[in-house]
């Protein structure tokens, strides 16, 4: 079932699939400093789902405070530099052993009908960050809203496709802010579905420090 | 009849034979094993403090982090006892012989336990989950004071089925197949909603050769079992009763893949002289739930309603053997 999306805030699988091709798509167009996003197909007893998996961005660069303030102190301490600011890009190349990287998987949740953030979170050593550590660096505002807003919390559970616990954003509220973002009069009447996932990615990239570049949500 | 089904289920426990890893026996003679119960729908979790009573003597000193595994597999915690047996040992195994460590749980495997509150989260969350697939919102189990709450885990963990039903009663999520819609929602709305059951499958593939499934292989990894975590729908209109085998089929698509196959075998160009194959790419070889081999034309919906667990949830373990290929 395809179609327009007005009364609730939620997809179907196949929407969902529809979405995240789009999405990755216009990601990998227009954010060259970046990763790619990779749709990677779930593989059941042999068989490979048609439409059915999760979109990855793996080892990326989150714009967290940590990072932020290594920028911070290295503009202070590089004194012949000049006032403007270097490019970030650059400076993951050259201090990449500060950097903490993280993985980012987006997959659909049947139940709630709408996508999952699953992350995990890295040292330079390839040691895992905990929950405790990831929130230290999350952008001060987010950890305000987490621990304030009761439509999304941060929890520990099991990956549906991997066999392993990773940190995940609780789906249980998104119907309802998505619902209320998708009536918002920015994104006008007849808003398709294929965009839901930028949409969504714009509200929950903000909590994890994932920027979302504007040219994706230009209509193409 | 549904009244006999949920004493049966509350009953229902396993003889686990549960003896203490031999890297934290510190004391000799070592100790005996613990023989115990298992609720079926408890957690394997909540055995911890009779363990820890049995076993504290011996243990190297340290700070407890416990965790259970079955012939080398740690298992998940967070599923039911029974489901674990009934998918781990083909072959009901009697007593059920498990390994309780205290020491050193596999973090990149094993989401962290920090005993009966964890447990209890994770139990409410699929409440949770279970009544936004069967109402379309939470609000009856967020709406949960805390006494109640209090009282449905403590029934829970007692194996008290009075008091469980006492509150659960009130959060009105059952019986599956009825109409459970606020009175407000208009008539229009109602007939273009599915109704939809939580369901937990959890998936092994034995293979063809094998002829009597109780001769499959032990697990050694969580990567050889499918785990789907998916609402089984099914609209009004289309009538009737499903039955099991359709209900499977239908939550496995590819698996099965009916359709397709068909498609295939009209345009390819057949041996008369090669074996029929059944039209689906899979053979269910075996359905356990609640530790019970249901008959394939069961209707679903009273299976559901009959052999759920209390957080909702009905569990079903399947075995499959994937068809030999037509060459």
């Amino acid at each position: 079932m395809r179609g327009v999306c007005t009364r609730s805030g939620s997809l179907s699988a196949a929407d969902f699939y529809a979405s995240a091709i789009y999405f990755s798509q216009r990601w990998n167009e227009t954010n060259s400093d970046f990763p790619n996003w990779v749709w990677i197909p779930c593989s059941r007893l042999g068989a490979i789902s048609e439409d059915e998996g999760y979109l990855v961005l793996e080892k990326v660069k989150l714009q967290t405070e940590r990072n932020d303030s290594n920028l911070e102190e290295l503009n202070n301490c590089d004194s012949s530099a000049n006032d403007e600011l270097t490019d970030e890009a650059t400076l993951v190349d050259v201090h990449s052993h500060y950097a903490h990287l993280y993985d980012l998987h987006i997959a659909y949740s049947f139940t709630y009908k709408v996508p999952v953030l699953y992350f995990r979170g890295y040292k330079s050593d390839g040691c895992h960050l905990s929950l405790d550590e990831i929130k230290e660096e999350l952008p001060s505002h987010s950890v305000e809203i987490l621990q304030k807003s009761k439509w999304t919390f941060m929890t520990q559970e099991e990956h549906p496709y991997l066999n392993t616990p990773w940190y995940t954003l609780h789906p249980c509220g998104t119907g309802d802010w998505m619902k209320l973002l998708l009536s918002s009069t920015s994104y006008g009447e007849n808003i398709s579905l294929i965009q839901y996932l930028p949409a969504w990615l714009s509200v929950i990239g903000q909590t994890v420090g994932l920027r979302v570049p504007l040219e994706l949500y230009s209509r193409s | 009849m549904e009244e006999e089904a949920t004493k049966y289920i509350w009953e229902g426990a396993i003889p686990l034979q549960i003896k203490l890893h031999e890297s934290e026996i510190t004391s000799f003679p070592p100790p005996p094993p613990l023989m115990i119960l298992g609720l079926r729908i408890g957690y394997l979790p909540l055995l911890v403090p009779p363990l820890k009573a049995h076993f504290s003597s011996t243990l190297p000193p340290g700070t407890d982090n416990v965790w259970f595994d079955y012939k080398g597999l740690p298992l998940k915690w967070y599923i039911p006892t029974g489901v674990l047996f009934d998918l781990l040992c083909a072959e009901p195994e009697r007593p059920w012989n498990l390994t309780v460590h205290f020491r050193g749980s596999p973090g990149d495997v094993l989401t962290p336990c920090e005993g009966e509150e964890s447990v209890k989260w994770s139990y409410i969350n699929s409440l949770k989950e279970a009544a936004y697939v069967i109402n379309g919102n939470c609000k009856n189990v967020m709406n949960m004071s805390q006494a109640d709450q209090y009282d449905l885990w403590q029934s829970l963990l007692k194996g008290n089925m009075e008091g469980y039903l006492k509150i659960s009663s009130k959060l009105k999520l059952g019986p599956f197949g009825e109409d459970s819609l606020p009175s407000e929602e208009s008539e229009i709305v109602a007939s273009s909603r599915p109704s939809r059951i939580p369901v937990r499958l959890y998936i092994r593939s034995v293979g063809e050769e094998i002829v009597d499934i109780e001769d499959a292989p032990i697990i050694d990894s969580w990567d050889k079992i499918s785990y789907i975590n998916r609402p089984f729908e099914i609209y009004k209109e289309e009538g009737g009763y499903v039955s099991l085998k359709q209900a499977l089929k239908s939550l496995l698509p590819e698996t099965f893949n009916t359709n397709s196959s068909q498609e295939e075998s009209s345009t390819n160009v057949k041996d008369p002289n090669a074996p029929d194959f059944e039209d689906d790419n899979a053979k269910l070889r075996l359905v356990r739930v609640q530790g019970i081999e249901p008959d394939m034309d069961i209707p679903f919906f009273w299976l559901a309603n009959c052999l759920r667990n209390p957080e909702f949830y009905l569990h079903i373990c399947v075995f499959i053997s994937k068809q030999p290929k037509l060459r």
